[in-house]
């Protein structure tokens, strides 16, 4: 009797076993590596010919002060913020407005626009930029032929600022379906008690919208906010894939960008890994902040 | 934006009736908003029958005649390295999600119905990591397994997809709604051992769940294109996502291999598609908003 008891002491230690050793080779040490080589350098020795000529020394913070003061970076970080900035309301308040549209009881076609709203969320990054990449060549798009038929040339959507909307108008195509969703199914989680009374009292649906079901549904819009925030930051795969259709897309035009080409293309894995954990605690102090008020706030409410 | 959503304003008398009255305007937004998110792939599907004279010369929403060509042609380049490419997303994904929900379904189980020492620091810790960014963990990953020698293997990417602090989380969630303690318990008595509970007991009951989270982690691994692109030097192991960039990386210049970067786009979204509206119903988002509010 006692060794099961010791057994079953032992035994969530060895369920959660395959979930440590991934998370202790997979992310406790590459961060650990990381921080390693953000404070390190490679010093050329000599004529830097031979095995011991090339020596990693410990340069402190010097990697994290280049970086900080990296024009290239602050530049990058400014493009991202201002993508955002025009991404993530415009998602967020499509993906809120479908879902509410979906709630109401007298719309037409809901499973087949709600299936066609989240469709885009089988589509990778990749592809959906390609897409959209060939929707914006004046060569092969609809839009132009039919300016053209008309007479008019449009602007070029892959320079200067229109890049911006090209590039917003992708994800905001990709992420609203999902938003959407997870926006829907917890109005759907709504009693519909709370405003039948509302609605019989005369209450249009836009004041049921906007005083009951908005402000019971407010958890998972802070959800979606935030995840759909911190995935903005991390923007890749849509700038990379725009990048061979124009020349106004630089190889920095946003930090992750800046990191992969630092470490790969340049081949300064030092400076690139400080870059990197600087945007890890950007990232961190961003959530944990956000999360921090998030409570803060609801604690306020519910004394 | 709210004006639009006023439906025509409701008498009580009336209420019954007009609740089956439809609401076009409501309607009419919902279609508006499916027709922008069907319109690329509408595109994509009548660009890929067009042959190349076709492309940049026909109205771009009529059907061309070259779909049997493009498909042939795409299938003969670089002998096939397009369905090769196929093939190694399906054996990413695949695998990859089948291991994350293993590692998931075990995981949630022990953190939802064992209380031991340290039960809260693991979960947080493990869900702290939803929050690094991936290019923060891809570069060192990859610097890693290339002392190993496994960078640009396999390996390297189907090994850092495994753990899902997110999985683990819905896992968790699961697991302490599906499967109650009196079953646990009088399994228990009757002298069942720990790795016999989970397997014969929990695991059935969360099996509903587990499909849930194997297809989500199915869509992000096949997605990504971060990590592959990192890890991947050799086109041959690639996944359709870093090969179709670097079809396109070699056909901004040359406009004759737009078409094949089309039909490659489209064949390359049919098996998610397929596998998204043959499984509908395990498409549980719930699952994230009930955990939220808990």
């Amino acid at each position: 009797m006692a060794s099961t008891r010791t057994g079953r002491r032992l035994a969530p230690y060895g369920f959660l076993a395959p979930a440590i050793i991934l998370f202790g080779l997979f992310f406790a040490l590459p961060i650990g590596y990381a921080l390693h080589l953000s404070l390190h350098s490679v010093q050329v020795k000599g004529l830097g010919i031979g095995r011991n000529a090339r020596e990693e020394v410990w340069v402190g913070l010097d990697n994290f002060t280049t970086a900080l003061t990296d024009p290239e970076l602050l530049a990058g970080a400014g493009r991202v913020l201002r993508y955002g900035a025009m991404l993530v309301p415009t998602m967020l308040g499509l993906a809120l407005l479908f879902a509410l549209l979906l709630d109401l009881p007298r719309t037409r076609f809901r499973a087949f626009s709600r299936l066609a709203i989240f469709l885009p969320y089988a589509v990778p990054g990749i592809v959906a930029s390609l897409l959209w990449g060939f929707l914006y060549l004046p060569s092969v798009s609809p839009g132009y032929f039919l300016l053209r038929a008309v007479g008019f040339s449009g602007p070029d959507l892959l320079q200067g600022d229109w890049l911006f909307l090209a590039l917003t108008n992708i994800a905001v195509w990709g992420g609203t379906g999902f938003n959407m969703i997870v926006i829907y199914t917890s109005l759907r989680a709504v009693p519909p008690e709370l405003y039948e009374s509302a609605r019989l009292d005369g209450c249009s649906e836009t004041q049921i919208a906007l005083r009951i079901k908005i402000p019971l549904i407010m958890p998972s819009l802070v959800l979606t906010f935030f995840f759909s925030t911190i995935a903005t930051l991390q923007v890749f795969a849509e700038p990379m894939t725009l990048r061979p259709l124009t020349n106004s897309l630089s190889w920095t035009w946003s930090p992750y960008m800046k990191v992969y080409r630092d470490a790969f293309v340049q081949g300064g894995l030092h400076s690139a890994a400080a870059t990197a954990v600087v945007i890890a605690v950007v990232t961190l102090v961003l959530s944990f902040g956000f999360l921090k008020v998030v409570n803060r706030r609801t604690a306020e409410r519910t004394p | 934006m709210s004006a639009l959503l006023v439906g025509p304003r409701v008498q009580p008398s009336v209420s019954a009736r007009a609740t089956r009255r439809t609401s076009w305007l409501a309607t009419f937004l919902l279609l508006l908003g499916a027709i922008y998110c069907l319109v690329p792939v509408l595109w994509v599907v009548m660009a890929a029958t067009k042959s190349r004279s076709e492309l940049f010369s026909t109205f771009t929403f009529l059907p061309g005649s070259g779909l049997w060509a493009n498909v042939s042609e795409l299938s003969a380049y670089r002998d096939g390295v397009y369905w090769l490419w196929m093939l190694n997303s399906g054996l990413y994904a695949g695998v990859g999600a089948l291991l994350s929900a293993a590692v998931s379904a075990v995981s949630g189980y022990a953190l939802a119905k064992y209380s031991f020492p340290g039960r809260g620091a693991i979960f947080t810790v493990i869900l702290a990591g939803v929050l690094m960014p991936p290019i923060t963990l891809a570069v060192p990953q990859y610097l890693l397994l290339a002392k190993v020698d496994l960078a640009g293997s396999y390996w390297s990417v189907l090994l850092p997809s495994v753990l899902s602090p997110y999985g683990i989380y819905l896992a968790r969630v699961y697991a302490a709604a599906a499967v109650p303690d009196e079953v646990l318990e009088a399994a228990r008595v009757d002298g069942a051992r720990d790795l016999r509970l989970f397997l014969s007991i929990a695991l059935p009951m969360m099996r509903p769940g587990l499909v849930t989270i194997f297809l989500f982690q199915f869509v992000a691994i096949w997605n990504n294109f971060l990590l592959p692109y990192v890890m991947l030097a050799d086109d041959t192991t690639f996944p359709v996502t870093v090969g179709l960039y670097s079809l396109l990386q070699q056909g901004a210049s040359k406009p004759a291999l737009y078409t094949l970067v089309i039909t490659g786009a489209l064949l390359s979204i049919i098996p998610l598609i397929a596998l998204f509206l043959g499984l509908q119903r395990y498409w549980r988002v719930d699952l994230l908003s009930g955990a939220v509010k808990s």
